[in-house]
């Protein structure tokens, strides 16, 4: 069995760390200005759609940072350690990352929600029976009362991991790691309830009328794939700027392959799959609603882009051990993924059901030749406010995960299981 | 009937204390050049697969084809039971039941797949079990390492390395004497 010796590893960001908080810092918020003046030209709704589409991106990979986490110690995992200590810097973002929310909970608040939510219009609401029955769920006083429990549910339990770990760091004690993983069960149930209903506030309440029990996993299923592939070009990019070379070995990254390839390929796949197929399978037009925009104009190839480009592709690319071992493809897999999770997210916010439009339809083939000619709208508007924004967000995410890590060491140093992740091989 | 045995050993086995001590030993032994051998221990030692020199397994691409064949076996049950019309030899008539759910096309891909999808995981399963026993030569009902007293610590506390009389580098002496250079607490010899 190898043993490594940490001593000759840099574990700090240093002065490097810094640096990049503000650089990367200032980047995101000036992108954002700059897509706020742009989109300002533009109408509202849309630019407060794309907004909500950057920050979901940047929600969910701190979510799935945050479930890497817990996961680690409701299981109790060796091998995992000394990455964990940068999925607890990503997921401390969440304590944060609320700002990013005001402005779309203040669009809500103040009554223009309707172009972006069609709960939240209280015109639609009183003529439209569905949508009345829905509302003492879908209103949005308790909308936003649901926004901050999530927020202040996931805040305590990011600061809770992060902080009883680098505790730990300086005392070595090890009731911390019991604490952790006493209190991992209970953390989870709550993640698992928080993260659904957010799910379906934010993502599914877009099209009010539309549900999917599957929604939630679907969501699940985004955040991990943007969790696994950013980490692994985070690593890639420490390693390069000559942090963690000995810590983390092949075998880490060849482990978060494994996790990216399940979870961000394949359980993508089945679960997205099993949606569509039972929605297909009913076809219900109530649940086929959901399905209709993303069949048809652009949408449709934006949907053929995503079974190519975040199943066939890299199930092929990340099913032989070779290429997860392979640090140079691995990162390129990886951030091809990031790129992915993008259009994912981009997928499933922007298109619009045109209510109107069917309901004055005569037949769906008549229906999708308007939309062809652009006589309906589905809602793509790709603009350069969708491309500046998700890069601001995720900058910003760059830059508070940096922020979060300036002071203590990139590994655990004094976690129990350190030796064993250390000297964890694959066979 | 008088049966005469041959009196070469089948193999000699060299009994180690610790996992360090086997792992060491299974070097030399690979650099040797020998082909026939092995090392038995109470639990898998990690590391020693590569100090053996031990070869990637074939398993994955046996899997790969027997994945393979029920995706095929899938696509195939589905088309020819849901739609196919042929005449066998033109004298017998095939016909698929040719039932229409909910208007759908009698060929539809999203009700294959789940199938499909099935039949892929239980034969790439079955062949990974069936290949493995047959790689592995099981079921074995005798081996010699078994019969020997002196190496039931094999499932306790020992690490037994064993070179068999197989090998075209084994000469009786001198593979003893190599195994004796590799620092054991003893040599067995064993029976066939």
């Amino acid at each position: 069995m190898k043993r490594i010796d940490l001593s000759n590893d840099v574990l700090n960001l240093g002065a490097f760390g810094g640096r990049l908080f503000v650089g990367s810092g200032v980047l995101g918020l000036v992108l954002l200005a700059v897509a706020w003046g742009l989109g300002g030209s533009g109408s509202q709704d849309a630019f407060m759609k794309s907004w909500l589409f950057a920050f979901l991106v940047a929600v969910a990979v701190s979510l799935g940072a945050l479930f890497f986490v817990m996961l680690q110690h409701l299981v109790k995992a060796g091998w995992s350690v000394t990455v964990r200590r940068l999925a607890e810097g990503i997921a401390a973002n969440l304590s944060w990352v609320w700002i990013l929310f005001i402005p779309i909970a203040w669009y809500v608040y103040s009554g223009n929600g309707g172009g972006l939510f069609p709960w939240a219009d209280a015109d639609a609401v009183a003529h439209d029976h569905l949508l009345h029955e829905k509302a003492p769920y879908l209103n949005t006083g308790f909308w936003l009362i649901r926004a901050f429990v999530f927020f202040i549910v996931w805040a305590l339990l990011a600061r809770f991991y992060f902080g009883q770990s680098r505790s730990q760091d300086a005392t070595g004690d090890v009731s911390c790691t019991n604490r952790m993983q006493r209190f991992a069960p209970v953390a989870m149930i709550l993640y698992a309830i928080t993260q659904t209903f957010a799910s379906y506030d934010w993502l599914m309440s877009l099209q009010p009328k539309w549900f999917s029990t599957m929604f939630g996993v679907y969501f699940f299923a985004m955040c991990l794939t943007g969790f696994f592939s950013c980490l692994i070009v985070l690593i890639w990019f420490l390693q390069r700027s000559g942090r963690m070379v000995e810590a983390i070995t092949r075998e880490h990254v060849h482990d978060l392959g494994k996790l990216l390839f399940a979870f961000g390929v394949v359980f993508w796949a089945y679960i997205a799959y099993s949606q569509y197929m039972l929605i297909w399978y009913a076809n219900l037009p109530i649940e086929t609603s959901w399905f209709f925009p993303r069949h048809l104009g652009e949408w449709y190839w934006v949907s053929i882009i995503l079974i190519w480009g975040h199943f066939l592709l890299p199930f092929v690319l990340l099913v032989s051990r070779w290429t997860k071992r392979w640090q140079g493809p691995m990162v390129l897999i990886a951030a091809w993924m990031i790129c992915i999770f993008l259009i994912d997210v981009y997928w499933v916010v922007m298109p619009v059901v045109p209510e109107a439009a069917i309901a004055a339809a005569t037949s769906y083939d008549q229906l999708a030749a308007d939309v062809d000619s652009g006589a309906v709208s589905i809602g793509w508007s790709l603009n350069a406010v969708d491309f500046l924004l998700p890069v601001g967000m995720l900058s910003l995410l760059l830059s508070g995960t940096m922020f979060n890590l300036r002071r203590c060491s990139l590994v655990p140093v004094s976690d129990p299981r350190l030796d064993e992740s250390l000297a964890f091989e694959n066979y | 009937m008088s049966h005469q045995t041959p009196e070469r050993a089948w193999g000699y086995a060299a009994e180690f204390t610790t996992p360090a001590a086997i792992t060491a030993a299974a070097k030399k032994v690979a650099g040797a050049g020998y082909r026939w051998w092995d090392c038995h221990t109470p639990f898998p030692v990690h590391g020693l697969d590569t100090a053996m020199g031990v070869k990637p397994t074939i398993l994955p691409i046996i899997v790969f084809f027997g994945g393979l064949t029920g995706t095929m076996l899938a696509i195939f049950l589905q088309v020819f039971t849901n739609s196919l019309q042929v005449d066998l030899w033109a004298i017998v008539p095939v016909i698929g039941y040719q039932f229409e759910v909910s208007g759908k096309p009698l060929i539809s891909g999203p009700a294959f797949i789940p199938v499909l999808f099935e039949l892929t995981v239980l034969l790439s399963a079955l062949t990974t079990v069936g290949a493995m026993l047959l790689l592995n030569g099981l079921p074995m009902f005798y081996h010699p390492v078994l019969k020997s007293p002196k190496l039931a610590r094999i499932t306790d506390d020992r690490f037994f390395l064993v070179i068999e009389s197989r090998d075209p580098e084994f000469a009786d002496e001198k593979t003893r004497a190599f195994l004796e250079s590799l620092d054991p607490v003893s040599v067995v010899e064993l029976e066939s």
